[in-house]
């Protein structure tokens, strides 16, 4: 507990005053330069996917269509997660440069910044610094222009293709994939939508070098991360911290000594049990150490206070109240999951039933429409398998 | 870049042009995919997920329906992956479903019932969800009922309503586990811009939007020997009936339906294609007349285009939609609504029977007739006009109930007066069917000479494209018409309402200069109407519309101002078309409604 | 009804008859009146080209949305992980003595509406609430009556 083992990285929360300065200088690179350094870093989607920055930029360039947009994705609904907002309070300029640069280089001059409701109160800061970031686009002579979309309360609108559909005034559900965003995105054009925190770090890419990010980080995880903090932990808050640490090291910083299990990458995320904190890393993929978690940064401790069914059960009603409804496997498996577990609990079902449960999980995994359908096995699953007792008992 | 796709489903080859679906690639080998949310009318929505295969190489199974080929795709339809999840699909749907399968409406025609039985679902481990909530039943108009219980919220009806008629009167609302189809504040479908064209009806693949039956009722009536109970049959029951009695699509049942119905205990077996050459003689003289209030004396209270009216989905839509151009519409009694004022009046007297012990029946392929039948105008007899509306798909089941054996039956003849029907009348059952019979009736009254169409076939107004238009150029006019030599007329033909909204919108906005619309709410005409066999679709409609054409082939007489009965009927009791007692019975008006 | 017709123009005027400005729309009307009700979507649809019915399913699709009669404050509690493991059904009570309503109700003033909501996003100082568009974390019993007379004292002036 407490032990700093992990170094605490300062590079996105770092008030920087030359926006200016690094606009123009960045505007004055060619744009395969720009890509070839975005995809250098090593930079992948910072909202949990992982897709990896530089590519998407490229191939939404590449894209036939007269008009492209840039969206930022701030509808920052994971449970547990909450550095979008702190960004966007503190140092929304990084992420407007991030997003006029991108603008210039696949060919848009519009691009969206789609707030979730909860954040509404920083509309009017946020708004006072687009304007200023207006004048800086029209002093270095860049036709480009920023719009803040106010969500209303829908995690679901995360969801990128849903976010688009929201946006175009419609129910936020998620659209069948292909195409992609990069091809037809926001009104049916090509479209980058970058996650809050992936554009603040093309700042320090593009200010510094690809390098200053890539030294960061293991193999494939490249860079640092931002870091939401929350549950059983003497010290809460967003950290930034370089990619690849273990779980372990993890809970020796921010555990409070009790640790039982750590949720990695919010209520869509993995639970770690504390049997497994050494073998897991957090990154994207690699054989670090046999399992690595992507995550959008979320990470909830658990004391040996708390139980397990009381967590999932939470869960299973935030994903059933907040599916989109529409497809088969999210609307029913999650009140399935939801029922069943609290079937077993009760001693309505038995034991063995966690075992469909399972399977059903399993199957939710493979046909939901979105990602966001499918990745809620992932906390059930995680959770029913390593804590069997706790959901039977 | 090549514009074919190799790919291979289940190790067989195909190629594919691209931007094939992978449902429609298996189609092409013959390997059947289920699906639900999937119908061939409607765009596509993935989202039952019950069409799910296999790609190999990756982990997530994708949606048939909704996925494109590409080069060198392998597709599993019938893997264990494929299966099992395709089972768990059904069995979530089946949870979520008050699948008390015994009382329900659709019980032995749901498609949800049918990949039940396919996969074998005998247990239920999941737990039942639907007997914790508390689901809406609309049960208030007398033409749809919806059943929120039975819905598996595949969203086809809200596509219908959407997409082919453009009514917007359901929408899906809420989400997750609330998430519903609704109408407008969740009102009863009776009370918001519902048409009760019945199209969401026969695209349901379950039990959560039927028909409001009034079997029992018409059983009652038949039974009670104080009743004279008069049927009529719309054009289109007799080219569709079949389908629901083990028949083809296509097949013409005309005398085996008038057979089945005398069996049945109807007392007057009649046809509506009789009223519908009337309507062409009180419809054909009111545009004339229009033609020539408008076109010589330049009266302003009266408008063209003038639109048909034969169509209750499309005359209430028009209400909804267009409540400041209610002029444009004919003042013309759909052929249903004509035969009932004549039912109540000319017939009782012609057959001696006092119109208070008439019951009268009607055999629609059509659900908003039901509606139709309940307005309060339509008692110009001094009695409810029509008393009880069936589809094409009550009249199967009461043949059915009845233990008759459809296809054994004799071909019979309609009873006589009311019975008879020119080709033209027949044709009202088809898109296209209503300008068709006018015109050969109009052209021949203006100019004493046939239209100049090979066998009477307006060929232009033909087919399933959505919006049609046909130009015929009045030359050689009688004397008392001379105000039309020259005159080129316009016509324009819409099916499906959004269609309609098309062309209404050009009208609205005068881009459009047409003398006369023919609308019918449903694609295909009625051919493909709310009360038609389900499953209708493209391809059956097709066939229906052949076997339509073929049936006013075959008849003796072609035009409606040629039918004798008619003629008999002016002589008798009208006088003449558009004249004072035609006004009383045969005419209507129309009211403004709410667009919600 | 009036001024709700001019106010429904308005906005309209503002953002455009598109669809994609439909939901601008309905948070301006929300704005103002507290909740989109029946009238408001009817003057939307018919503004903008719309059927009502994909008002009204798109409006309930937003969990902000509110489409019943709301409080001139409405109080959204966290609900999710975080909050619920540092006491928020304790702040619930606390909130329901203040106000003596019952979650899910309406001050019979229509000052205040109490309602629960899924993750705010500050989970590292839970418990939290949203005021209307204010959030208040680190919320203890003490805490949730002092900020209650605030607000009655805001409403009163």
């Amino acid at each position: 507990m407490g032990k700093n083992v992990l170094k605490r990285i300062d590079l996105i929360f770092k008030h920087e005053d030359d926006c200016h300065e690094v606009l123009q200088k960045t505007l004055k690179r060619s744009d395969d330069e720009l890509i070839n350094e975005l995809i250098g870093s090593g930079l992948k989607g910072r909202g949990g996917a992982g897709f990896p920055t530089g590519l998407k930029w490229k191939l939404t360039r590449e894209a036939q269509g007269d008009v492209k947009y840039v969206i930022c994705n701030a509808d920052e609904g994971e449970p547990g997660t909450f550095k979008d907002r702190e960004i966007l309070a503190t140092v929304p300029y990084k992420v407007l440069t991030g997003m006029a640069v991108c603008g210039k280089i696949i060919g848009a001059t519009n691009g969206y910044i789609y707030l979730r409701g909860e954040y509404r109160y920083l509309v009017k800061d946020l708004e006072a610094e687009i304007n200023k970031f207006h004048k800086i686009c029209d002093e270095v002579g860049l036709n480009f222009r920023i719009k803040i979309f106010l969500g209303y309360g829908a995690y679901i609108c995360g969801e990128e293709s849903a976010l688009f559909e929201s946006m175009e005034g419609k129910r936020g559900e998620p659209r069948n994939k292909p195409p992609f965003p990069t091809e037809f995105g926001y009104m049916g054009k090509p479209t980058v939508i970058n996650n809050v925190e992936t554009l603040a770090h093309t700042w320090t890419i593009f200010k510094y070098g690809a390098k200053k990010f890539r030294d960061l980080g293991v193999q494939d995880s490249r860079g640092s991360k931002l870091f939401s903090i929350s549950g059983d932990t003497p010290i809460p808050g967003i950290y930034e911290l370089e990619l690849g640490m273990t779980v372990e090291e993890f809970v020796e910083d921010f555990g409070d000594g009790d640790t039982k299990a750590v949720q990695v990458g919010g209520a869509s995320g993995f639970c770690v049990p504390r049997k497994k904190f050494r073998d897991i890393a957090i990154g994207y993929q690699g054989k670090l150490t046999g399992i690595s978690l992507p995550t959008g940064g979320s990470m909830m401790l658990f004391n040996s206070s708390r139980s397990m069914y009381n967590v999932l059960h939470n869960y299973l009603e935030f994903f059933a109240e907040e599916s989109c409804g529409q497809c088969t496997p999210c609307r029913v498996g999650t009140q399935q999951l939801l029922q069943g577990i609290k079937a077993v609990k009760r001693g309505e079902k038995p034991a063995a039933y966690l075992d469909k449960l399972l399977s059903l999980s399993e199957t939710m995994k493979a046909t939901a429409k979105c990602g966001l359908g499918q990745s809620v096995a992932n906390s059930f699953q995680s959770i029913v398998e390593n804590f069997r007792e706790e959901m039977i008992y | 870049m090549s514009n074919t796709v190799n790919l291979t489903i289940n190790g067989f080859d195909v190629s594919v042009p691209k931007g094939t679906t992978v449902l429609e690639a298996a189609e092409l080998l013959g390997i059947k995919i289920p699906v639900l949310c999937f119908h061939k009318d409607l765009c596509i929505a993935g989202n039952c997920r019950v069409c799910v295969v296999e790609q190999v190489g990756s982990k997530k199974l994708v949606a048939a329906c909704a996925t494109p080929v590409h080069e060198g795709m392998e597709i599993l339809t019938n893997s264990l992956l494929v299966r099992n999840s395709r089972k768990h699909m059904i069995e979530l749907l089946l949870s979520e479903h008050n699948a008390d399968c015994t009382k329900c409406y659709r019980n032995g025609n749901c498609e949800l019932q049918d990949l039940a039985s396919e996969y074998k679902i005998t247990n239920q481990d999941f737990i039942d969800l639907a007997v914790s909530r508390a689901y809406t039943i609309d049960a208030f108009s007398p033409s749809i009922l919806k059943d929120d219980s039975r819905c598996i919220r595949c969203q086809r009806c809200v596509r219908t309503c959407d997409e082919l008629q453009s009514v917007g009167a359901l929408a899906v609302a809420h989400k997750g586990d609330h998430m519903k189809i609704s109408t407008f504040f969740n009102k009863p479908i009776s009370e918001v811009v519902c048409t009760n064209c019945g199209q969401c009806v026969i695209h349901c693949p379950t039990g959560a939007l039927i028909e409001r039956n009034y079997i029992e009722e018409v059983w009652t009536a038949i039974a009670d020997p104080t009743k004279h109970v008069v049927v009529q049959t719309a054009p289109a029951v007799r080219i569709g009936l079949g389908e629901e009695l083990g028949l083809s699509p296509g097949e013409r049942v005309t005398g085996k339906m008038i057979a089945a119905l005398r069996r049945l205990g109807f007392n007057s077996v009649l046809d509506t294609d009789f009223t519908a050459d009337l309507t062409i003689l009180e419809e054909g003289t009111e545009l004339l007349h229009r033609l020539e209030k408008v076109l010589v004396e330049k009266d302003e209270k009266y408008k063209l285009p003038m639109t048909t009216s034969c169509s209750p989905g499309w005359v209430k839509f028009f209400e909804h939609i267009y409540p400041d151009m209610l002029d444009h519409m004919s003042t013309c009694k759909s052929p249903q609504q004509m035969f009932g004022a004549l039912a109540k009046t000319y017939y009782a007297k012609k057959i001696g029977v006092d119109p208070e012990n008439i019951v009268s029946v009607s055999i629609m392929p059509c659900t908003a007739k039901k509606f139709e039948a309940n307005r309060p105008e339509m008692r110009d007899s001094g009695y409810k006009d029509v008393d009880y509306v069936l589809t094409t798909r009550e009249l199967a089941i009461m043949i059915k109930q009845a233990g008759i054996e459809f296809a054994d039956l004799p071909e019979e003849k309609y009873d006589s007066i009311m019975g008879k029907s020119s080709g033209a009348g027949v044709i009202f059952g088809t898109t296209g069917g209503v300008m068709e019979a006018a015109l050969r009736t109009a052209y021949e009254i203006v100019t004493g000479r046939e239209v100049p169409f090979e066998n009477l076939n307006i060929t232009p107004v033909r087919g399933l494209e959505g919006v049609k238009e046909a130009k015929i150029k009045i030359e050689g006019c009688k004397p008392e018409w001379k105000f039309l030599e020259g005159v080129e007329l316009k016509c324009a033909v819409a099916h499906t309402l959004a269609n309609a909204r098309k062309v209404m919108d050009l009208v609205k906005s005068g881009k459009a200069d047409y003398h006369f619309i023919e609308v019918m709410a449903c694609p295909g005409g009625c051919l493909g109407g709310g009360g038609q066999p389900i499953p209708t679709t493209p391809e059956i409609r097709q066939k229906r519309m052949q076997a339509i054409y073929e049936e006013d082939m075959s008849l003796p007489i072609r035009k409606s101002h040629e039918n004798p009965e008619v003629q008999q009927l002016y002589k008798e009791f009208l006088g003449e078309p558009y004249g004072h007692l035609s006004h009383k019975l045969l005419h209507t008006e129309y009211v403004e409604r709410q667009r919600y | 009804m009036a001024l709700l017709q001019e106010r429904v123009k308005e906005l309209v005027a503002k953002y455009g008859r598109s669809r994609e400005n439909l939901l601008p729309v309905l948070q301006g009307i929300a704005d103002t009146e507290h909740y989109v009700s029946e009238y408001a979507m009817q003057l939307v649809a018919e503004e903008m080209g719309l059927s009502a019915a994909d008002v009204y399913g798109t409006a309930t699709f937003y969990s902000f949305m509110e489409t019943t009669p709301r409080g001139k404050y409405i109080i959204r509690v966290c609900k999710t992980i975080s909050c619920f493991m540092k006491g928020k059904n304790q702040i619930l009570l606390a909130l329901e003595e203040a106000l003596k309503i019952k979650l899910g109700e309406t001050t019979p003033d229509r000052m205040f509406t109490l309602l629960e909501t899924n993750c705010l996003g500050w989970c590292h100082k839970a418990p939290a609430m949203l005021i209307n568009d204010d959030v208040h974390v680190d919320l203890t019993i003490e805490k949730v009556h002092q900020i209650i007379r605030e607000y009655k004292q805001k409403a009163n002036n």
